[in-house]
């Protein structure tokens, strides 16, 4: 078990979130950088889908009441194990008693801590990841406790391997498709999509991402349709919307891009004022 | 009648399927029922699909290898399509109480529409609605139907807590809220039944296809079958159509 002593800014519990009730309006949810959270697990040996905890930001401070193995991925959050620095990437044996906490965020926004065996909290339709109110909470708090299966066997260093590489979350490239109603726009519109250096806003979280400057838009609403996390929506205002993991299923503004799986794991490591440009692959 | 259907590649895992951009029931019988097929056909795929007025999004668990065959194949099950399957759907009677402490816009709607209150909630509870689809919220339905002396713009600016159950009305549509949100449609009562509950397989009682009707109930009934609901042992009364 892991006792929450700090929750940090944001932390939720997340897997690869839920698939096939769509058709009910649940979100997908899910890690939002999902390729960082699957390097962790896989560092580990674990699964691919179990749960990880995801943190935004500013870590949390937890402490282990038994011993297990730990790996770390995403953001530099700068953590350490009893007050020693550890690195991200890397598997570290962990002792009851033993304290994980975070300092300063030095790359990327957030970052994926896994444990031997994965987190055994409850599922929800088919999944653990947090998203209220289909589940209880919207986030871990202080004095919670999270547990993770019992360690068995001792981890192999052979193991400790993996052909996946971190991302490099400097790059402001990101892949998309055109969306649905990318035809609809202007040369002008679609040139400046393309050649606009774009800023992530304040306004960005777990369902959407809203981007800077404006572009010229005179598009109106289209008739509700699908969307998914990685829709690129364009407001009547002329505002781009990307919606993230915990985003709706359904939506009224035209869908100009589509980012790619990977694209999303990377906006999803952007914070306010960073800088991203589209590139289309198609 | 076939529909000239546009396909497309939506990301790398999944496929849209469009067909025009109007809102018809007829249309919808169509969408929904090469929905159902295409459900029946891919139970070994396993597939995530959701349905709007005029689409179909058909998510696939893995990347798709070659998206055109996969399209190819799509389009050759929707040309097979011989007639209409069946589809079992279900009319819903849902329990609305209109009194004045729910429906906190019925006077503004009354005077904007020079219509009795008594008017307007006699013709919101005696149309049949139809559920396009489910979306905005988990558990929010679409609905068709509206009598159009009952059309309302939206709010300019949208009430930050609507309550959970809260029938409102914005633009053409109507809907009930499944859940406490902010929103920006006109509330004219309250429905004490539960539109999603996470605990059950089928999380929302209702289906694209279904109808529904809306029954007044007293502020009394209301709060028996709240208790009810509230107790687990509320059962939403449907007849099959």
């Amino acid at each position: 078990m892991i006792k929450v002593l700090k929750p940090g800014m944001f932390s939720t519990i997340q897997d690869k979130g839920r698939f096939g009730y769509g058709e009910y309006g649940v979100p997908k949810s899910g890690a939002m950088d999902l390729y960082s959270a699957e390097l962790a697990n896989t560092l580990l040996g674990n699964a691919r889908t179990d749960a990880v905890l995801e943190i935004t930001m500013t870590g949390p401070k937890l402490k282990f009441e038994a011993e297990s193995y730990i790996v770390i991925c995403g953001a530099d959050i700068s953590p350490s194990i009893n007050g020693e620095i550890i690195q991200n990437n890397k598997v570290y044996s962990i002792l009851k008693g033993d304290i994980l906490e975070f300092g300063k965020l030095k790359s990327g926004l957030r970052s994926y801590i896994a444990v031997k065996g994965g987190y055994k909290t409850e599922k929800v339709l088919g999944s653990q990841s947090y998203y209220k109110p289909i589940t209880i909470n919207d986030s871990i708090t202080e004095g919670d406790a999270l547990s993770f299966n019992q360690l068995t066997t001792k981890l192999k260093p052979s193991k400790l391997f993996s052909k996946l590489k971190p991302i490099d979350f400097s790059s402001e490239v990101l892949d998309v498709l055109k969306g649905p109603e990318f035809e609809l726009l202007s040369n002008l519109q679609k040139d400046q999509l393309k050649s606009t250096q774009f800023m992530v806003s304040k306004l960005y979280n777990r369902m959407a991402y809203q981007l800077l400057p404006q572009i010229n838009n005179d598009l109106k609403s289209i008739l509700t349709g699908p969307v998914l996390p990685g829709t690129v929506q364009l407001t009547p205002s002329g505002r781009l919307i990307v919606l993230m993991r915990d985003c709706q299923t359904t939506g009224g503004y035209p869908r100009v891009l589509q980012l790619t799986e990977s694209a999303i794991n990377l906006l999803s490591q952007k914070k306010e004022k960073d800088k991203v440009i589209f590139s289309l692959v198609d | 009648m076939k529909y000239n259907l546009k396909y497309r590649p939506f990301n790398e895992r999944s496929i849209l399927i469009e067909w025009p951009s109007v809102i018809d029931e007829d249309m919808l019988q169509d969408v929904l029922n090469f929905k159902n097929i295409l459900f029946q056909k891919n139970v070994k795929l396993k597939v995530d699909i959701i349905n709007t007025y005029n689409s179909i999004l058909v998510n696939y668990v893995y990347t798709i290898e070659d998206v055109y065959d996969e399209i190819l194949r799509l389009k050759t099950i929707y040309s097979s399509i011989e007639s209409q399957s069946a589809l079992k759907l279900k009319l819903w009677e849902v329990p609305v109480c209109y009194d004045d402490e729910f429906g906190i816009d019925l006077e503004l709607l009354s005077t904007t529409k020079s219509l009795a209150k008594s008017e307007i909630i006699q013709r919101h509870s005696q149309q049949i609605y139809t559920v396009f689809f489910i979306g905005f919220l988990p558990g929010f339905l679409y609905l068709g139907g509206l009598d159009e002396s009952l059309c309302f713009d939206r709010k300019s600016t949208p009430n930050l807590d609507v309550k959970k159950g809260a029938v409102g009305i914005g633009g053409n549509q109507t809907g009930i809220y499944p859940q406490n949100s902010p929103g920006g449609w006109h509330i004219i009562g309250n429905s004490p039944v539960s539109f999603f509950n996470p605990k059950k397989e089928n999380p929302c009682f209702a289906k694209a296809g279904d109808k529904i009707k809306f029954m007044p109930v007293s502020m009394e009934e209301y709060h028996s079958i709240l208790e009810q609901v509230n107790s687990n042992c509320y059962k939403p009364k449907s007849i099959s159509v």
